[in-house]
């Protein structure tokens, strides 16, 4: 198969790309430049974007032997990406930057340029299984539980899927190094990218500031879930469900315990804080559902995954028309926020998922 | 890999045998040509043969020829240490007259010299072909005219091959008083050089365009003008550039611009007409390609080698590599920022949108072309613009 290997810079993709050559393809190389300013040095850990991260990329292509190109994506990663997260934040919603830019630039801009190139498949470093089974591919967890990637693989399509190689799911993140420092690459011992590539700083409240200070004044009220005002804020973006540290409430619960994020509203500019067991969630529902095969027919036992990194959680999911999907926990979950992914999950095997709309306690 | 189809001349060429000859043999020697015992007085003589050797070739006075590392370095040279010097002599000095489409090694330096240093840049507006034309020049002066440090215009354009009117500029900044600066690194071997004859001030040469060895070029500089130095040091080019000679370098690159300068009117005769047929078998196989710069084939129209083309529908990036794939070199023709291609600022001089200015190749032909090399273009270049017009309707229809 002709294969074009996006090429990170990072240990992970530069081993995907070698397995492929292992594997007799015929691989070419290409970094994704997703930066519109492109940094000349990594800040911190991050793993992505800047000139070194793309000479990494180049190096570790020529100890391959494969070509290597740049592409410039860096447009399209600025309407589809960062421009949705901040779009999401406005909202109240906390939104997966790393899924949305596998849905819509590494396999949808970049596997369709590929194809129409004539590639045939587009092959990354994301720790997910593919398995061709009797009912067509299926596409598992890794078998590294602590790098396990396919919760942000879950919005991949089945067509997507067909044109997808992910050569790591079969490894533990440990092999992965030491096979990159057994082949020679000199980004075996580079840290793993963490966090939002986009934000390097980590600083996400202050990059959504920046990039929100058009709306003028922001601030409103912090309220409990009876109404009573708390306290106030300077801008909801700055608040995630499940949140508890800077919150700055001038008093103390009644009670003593820590408060929570449990909504957060940009239209009436409210953050609504509660206990620890007000932030349970029963039942969610999800809209735009994609599908890694044939969508669940009825009300379907299943795990669900809510957020990346974690636990897999009993639910029953019900698809309702096109485009809902109803979720009954098993056992409530706490912190789920709207715009996360909820990823149905059958054993390993991914079965789908949904963008979180709402969700009821 | 073996058997590529090498359409980048205009990127880097292959040494010829007499420059690889030339530099291995200097090689081999020790010797610093600022030594004063045997081996530097060796190494020294080798040196001034070869400044003597280029001087004849390009109309120059040996001791107008100061060697620098390359093209960049020069045009450097050429650029700031007018402008100090200039200015120096007298503060109102502070207008660069360059034109639109200079390569970034000028581009640059005026930019710096406006961010760093007080220099006020007066872009130079080109026509459709990419032309400068004299009128400009002379109302870009005529506003005023004791301001203007210095002019800059490339003699030929590296990415579309539009040949300026130099003489004519040349004239009009001397009316004034105003010296001139030529980057002259495409045309040599290209096209007919005289230095003297040009009238220039200053003229950039490049060892790597013309055959030679890359890592050498040199500054023409007349002889009664004043230049401030940019790298300071040992001072062994006439107090104007430090650094020690390299002789090996020197000595090939003296080679090549012998050879390039000596083969230059049957070269440039044999380029033209490969390239027409070039152009003329592209236009056929793709019909709604595009020649950018000028369609002229005389020696004050278009550098000989260069086809540069605009594929509509295509990005040229995507084309590069399937092209590339399948053995054929060529590029882009704009430059690179971190490796990412952006549209080219020549192109938008001349006019065109940011779409057509990232759909474009650039051929350039040079000693080693031959009518096999546009066979195995033509026999590649059909299907890869149709496979690259698909991917350019994919990316732009998934856009949001």
């Amino acid at each position: 198969m002709r294969v074009l290997a996006a090429m990170s810079g990072g240990v992970d993709s530069a081993v995907a790309a070698a397995r492929a050559v292992d594997a007799g393809h015929d691989v070419t190389g290409v970094h994704l430049a997703l930066s519109k300013s492109p940094q000349s040095h990594r800040v911190g850990a991050r793993g992505c974007c800047t000139v070194e991260d793309a000479h990494d990329a180049r190096r570790a292509a020529d100890v391959l032997g494969i070509p290597f190109y740049v592409w410039d994506l860096a447009e399209r990663f600025a309407d589809d990406v960062v421009q949705d997260f901040v779009d999401e934040y406005a909202a109240g919603r906390t939104p997966n930057p790393c899924l949305r830019c596998n849905e819509r630039i590494k396999f949808a801009a970049v596997l369709d340029k590929a194809l129409a190139l004539g590639f045939d498949a587009v092959c990354t470093g994301h720790y997910a299984q593919l398995i061709d089974g009797p009912d067509g591919r299926e596409m598992h967890r890794a078998v590294d539980p602590d790098k396990d990637q396919s919760y942000v693989l879950g919005v991949l399509t089945a067509t997507q899927l067909a044109h997808a190689m992910f050569p790591l799911g079969d490894t533990p993140k440990s092999g992965v190094r030491a096979e990159a420092a057994r082949r020679g690459l000199a980004l075996a011992e580079k840290p793993d990218s963490h966090d939002v590539c986009f934000i390097p700083d980590g600083d996400t409240a202050g990059f959504l500031q920046r990039q929100l200070s058009s709306l003028g004044d922001v601030s409103g009220d912090i309220v409990d879930l009876s109404g009573e005002t708390l306290g106030s804020h300077d801008g909801v973006y700055a608040f995630t469900v499940g949140q508890r540290r800077g919150l700055r409430i001038g008093t103390p619960a009644s009670d003593g315990r820590p408060r929570y994020v449990l909504d957060v509203s940009p239209v009436t500019r409210t953050v609504t804080v509660g206990t620890a067991e007000e932030l349970d969630v029963h039942s969610l529902v999800g809209v735009r559902p994609r599908w890694c095969g044939p969508a669940p027919i009825g009300p379907v036992e299943c795990l669900v995954q809510l957020r990346a990194h974690g636990e897999p959680v009993p639910a029953v999911v019900r698809v309702i028309g096109s485009d809902r999907l109803d979720v009954e926990l098993t056992v409530p979950a706490r912190g789920i926020a709207p715009g996360q992914a909820v990823v149905v999950y059958d054993g390993t095997r991914v079965v789908g998922s949904a963008t979180i709309d709402t969700t009821s306690r | 890999m073996p058997g590529a189809v090498y359409l980048d001349h205009a990127a880097t060429t292959p040494m010829v045998p007499a420059a690889l000859a030339a530099m291995t043999e200097q090689l081999r020697v020790v010797g610093n040509p600022s030594s004063l015992h045997r081996a530097g007085r060796t190494a020294r003589r080798v040196v001034e043969e070869s400044r003597e050797t280029i001087a004849q070739a390009l109309g120059a006075r040996p001791s107008e020829v100061i060697f620098t590392s390359g093209g960049t370095e020069a045009d450097n040279l050429a650029v700031k240490g007018l402008f100090w010097s200039r200015r120096a002599a007298d503060p109102r000095r502070v207008r660069i007259l360059a034109s639109a489409v200079e390569h970034h090694a000028v581009l640059d330096c005026v930019e710096w010299l406006a961010s760093h240093d007080g220099a006020e840049p007066i872009w130079l507006d080109v026509d459709e072909l990419g032309r400068v034309r004299p009128e400009t020049v002379r109302a870009a002066i005529d506003s005023d005219p004791e301001s203007v440090a210095l002019v800059t215009v490339m003699w030929a354009n590296n990415e579309v091959g539009t040949v300026q009117p130099i003489a004519e500029i040349v004239a009009i900044a001397h009316s004034y008083g105003i010296p001139v600066h030529s980057d002259a690194v495409q045309a040599v071997g290209q096209l007919p050089i005289d230095f003297a004859a040009s009238g220039l001030d200053a003229l950039t040469v490049s060892g790597h365009k013309v055959g030679g060895p890359l890592g050498v070029g040199a500054l023409i500089v007349a002889r009664d003008l004043l230049l401030t130095p940019v790298m300071h040091g040992g001072g062994q080019e006439r107090d104007l550039r430090s650094g020690t000679l390299d002789t090996p370098a020197i000595a090939g690159f003296a080679a090549a611009v012998s050879d390039a300068v000596a083969s230059q009117p049957a070269r440039a005769a044999a380029l033209v007409e490969l390239r027409e047929d070039l152009v003329r078998r592209v236009m056929t196989a793709v019909p709604d390609a595009v020649l950018n710069g000028d369609p002229g084939i005389g020696a004050g129209e278009r550098l000989p080698g260069n086809a540069h083309f605009g594929f509509p529908g295509c990005e040229g990036d995507a084309l590069l590599m399937l092209l590339d794939a399948r053995g054929v070199e060529c590029s882009t023709g704009s430059a690179c920022t971190a490796g990412v291609a952006r549209p080219s600022h020549v192109l938008l001089a001349m006019g065109s949108d940011d779409e057509r200015a990232r759909g474009t190749l650039r051929f350039s032909l040079g000693h080693t072309s031959t009518e096999a090399d546009v066979d195995a273009l033509l026999a590649v270049l059909p299907s890869a613009v149709e496979r690259a017009k698909r991917a350019g309707v994919v990316s732009s229809a998934s856009r949001r």
